[in-house]
């Protein structure tokens, strides 16, 4: 189990992680979402002691980092910046990591054996691509069988097949009840890859909820309705409640939100209207987590335009995350 | 189930119990003779310290020897006074430098690539990777600094056999010549512990370089006898008075007096990287 407490850092004037609370859980994927900036791998430099808060506190099962004795047979991190000699070998680098904490070296040629550098193990360090440098660091993480992984972006760099190898890898090291606690800025990375998400933006936190329950709050359900009689329909639904977009030109589709497909046809067919077409679909979830933490976004300004292409709208996305936010998201 | 593991498992779980003191410390420094050992780097700088010590101590008592009927009196006395000094001094003038740089290396470059980190969450408690550090290297190269000292040593009292014959036996001469590996060691501490402090290879070793040689002449510039004090109590001109027979008639120091000079100088210096390691955000 991990804990934040009240966590704050600040680098100059600049509040990088604001009184930030959170606890992940052993049994699952804990998705640490938030945009470029937003505070991510500070936090997890100060769960693992790395930085110093300036405020708050972070536990891990109850102690800080610093006081745990064999550290890497409890916490296993992925950092985002590389933490590896350029001029030592992988497994060398492996190995005097190992040597600190008494792991052997049977293990060492397991762990370099399961992320799958058994070939370039006696390379060094300094010459592989960022994806094996990727598979070095989970390597190191995985070093001390620990119950415990903090990894920072583990798919950066890492080719399609990479990445289905570390979501199944995080996936089944949490159903062995281990605490996984994974961060990306790619929403659509954690919809399928973490069970429970953290969402932060600029060092606060936004959300703290099922990965499930997330996305059923801030993507907009609609209904794609195609019919001849594009007016007398829109006023049917209109009339029931439901918010109707019409299509760009006559003909195209009208987006009906706030009401079921169900409805739509059974309230088109009391009146005996003809539809071509009645499609119930998803905003998209990237859309709605770049509306989300849009006003906290530290560089550009590129999320609402996003939004508003993929037929989103704002006011709608986002039924308010965490209570404190509402105002904030809008 | 024996009453080992049934009691295994009721205690703390993993990496949570304390580790005997004299493991943990095995375990380290253990892992940093793997880290020193494993970069090329190394090898490199110590191949470069034999060959330029020997070398040069060859060449400089060569050429002295070579000179010798046209030296004039008064610098032949300091030689003949001396001639354990002059020969590790030699020695030392350039491959002293091969160990700044080391020294510095060591540390800074696992701040320049990103190590440190690895280090540090291996050791969250920090100061006990700094310290096994330092007693590992410190250790290497006190064994290297003493058998090049004496390998320096037989090749110069070999050439000056002729003219002023030296031998381990002399009064002072034994003290000298493991004197010149303490020098070495304590030398590789001291630019550990700016390295350390600095936390940039470039910057270090220009850090290093500045304190032993550039110091030392721009103090004898001072007048009087405040450039001599301050001349004498700088760290490598203090330390390097171990690798001498006995005190010159200049010298402001014995050579235990300077070699503790330089002690206190490194002990300073580690104290200050040990606090800004623990301070300061990694």
């Amino acid at each position: 189990m991990i804990e934040a407490e009240n966590l704050t850092k600040r680098y100059g004037d600049r509040l990088a992680v604001d009184d930030l609370s959170f606890t992940v859980h052993p049994g699952r994927v804990t998705g640490f979402l938030g945009p470029n900036g937003a505070g991510k791998s500070t936090t997890m430099r100060l769960l693992l002691g790395l930085d110093r808060p300036h405020r708050g506190d972070a536990r891990i099962h109850g102690r800080h980092y610093r006081d745990l004795h064999e550290p890497l047979r409890v916490v296993g991190a992925l950092l985002e910046a590389r933490a590896v000699h350029t001029g030592r070998s992988a497994y060398n680098h492996l190995r005097c990591l190992a040597q600190t904490q008494g792991v052997g070296r049977k293990r060492l040629d397991e762990v370099i054996e399961l992320v799958g550098l058994t070939g370039v193990a006696r390379k060094r360090a300094g010459g592989f691509s960022l994806g094996m440098g990727q598979r070095l660091g989970i390597a190191a993480a995985l070093l001390g069988d620990p119950s415990i992984l903090i990894l920072d972006e583990p798919v950066n760099g890492l080719d399609p097949e990479g990445i289905v190898w570390i979501r199944t890898l995080m996936q089944r090291l949490a159903a062995e009840g281990r605490t996984v606690f994974v961060s990306s800025h790619l929403m659509n990375e954690m919809a399928v890859t973490a069970d429970h998400l953290i969402v932060i933006g600029r060092g606060k936190l936004i959300a703290d909820c099922s990965t499930e329950e997330f996305i059923e709050r801030s993507t907009e359900k609609m209904v794609v309705v195609r019919t001849p009689e594009a007016e007398r329909l829109t006023g049917l639904l209109t009339a029931e409640g439901a918010t109707v977009v019409p299509g760009a030109e006559p003909g195209a589709p009208l987006t009906v939100t706030h009401m079921e497909a169900p409805r739509v046809g059974e309230l088109a067919a009391a009146e005996g209207l003809v539809l071509h077409e009645l499609t119930p679909r998803r905003g998209s979830l990237e859309a709605a987590f770049m509306e989300l933490t849009r006003e906290s976004v530290e560089y550009g300004d590129t999320a609402g335009g996003a939004a508003a292409a993929a037929g989103l709208d704002g006011a709608a996305a986002i039924p308010g995350a965490v209570p404190a936010q509402e105002g904030k998201t809008r | 189930m024996t009453a080992a593991t049934s009691g295994h498992a009721a205690s703390a779980p993993p990496g949570t119990a304390p580790v005997p003191l004299g493991k943990r410390v095995g375990r380290l420094m253990i892992a940093e003779w793997t880290k020193i050992r494993t970069v090329r780097s190394t090898l490199w700088s110590l191949i470069l310290l034999v060959v330029l010590d020997l070398g040069f101590t060859a060449l400089f008592v060569g050429l002295t020897v070579g000179q010798w009927d046209k030296t004039d009196a008064g610098d032949r006395a300091t030689i003949a006074a001396d001639p354990t000094s002059m020969i590790l001094g030699s020695g030392f003038f350039l491959s002293q430098l091969t160990v700044c740089v080391l020294g510095v290396l060591v540390i800074a470059s696992e701040y320049s690539t990103g190590m440190i980190r690895a280090s540090l969450l291996a050791v969250p408690r920090r100061l006990p990777m700094l310290w096994a550090k330092a007693a590992v290297f410190g250790l290497l190269m006190l064994v290297l600094g003493v058998v090049v000292s004496f390998a320096s040593f037989f090749i110069g009292a070999a050439l000056m056999n002729d003219k002023v014959p030296v031998s381990l036996g002399d009064p002072g001469v034994l003290r000298a010549v493991v004197g010149g590996g303490l020098y070495l060691a304590m030398l590789g501490l001291f630019a550990m512990a700016i390295g350390a402090i600095v936390r940039h290879p470039a910057g270090g070793i220009t850090g290093v370089i500045g304190f032993v040689l550039v110091l030392s002449p721009l103090a004898a510039l001072l007048p009087g006898s405040l450039g001599d004090h301050v001349h004498a109590y700088l760290p490598s001109e203090a330390g390097h008075l171990i690798a001498q027979a006995h005190q010159g008639k200049d010298d402001l120091l014995t050579p235990w007096q300077g070699y503790g000079v330089f002690a206190v100088w490194t002990v300073l210096l580690l104290a200050l990287a040990a606090t800004l390691l623990k301070r300061r955000d990694a």
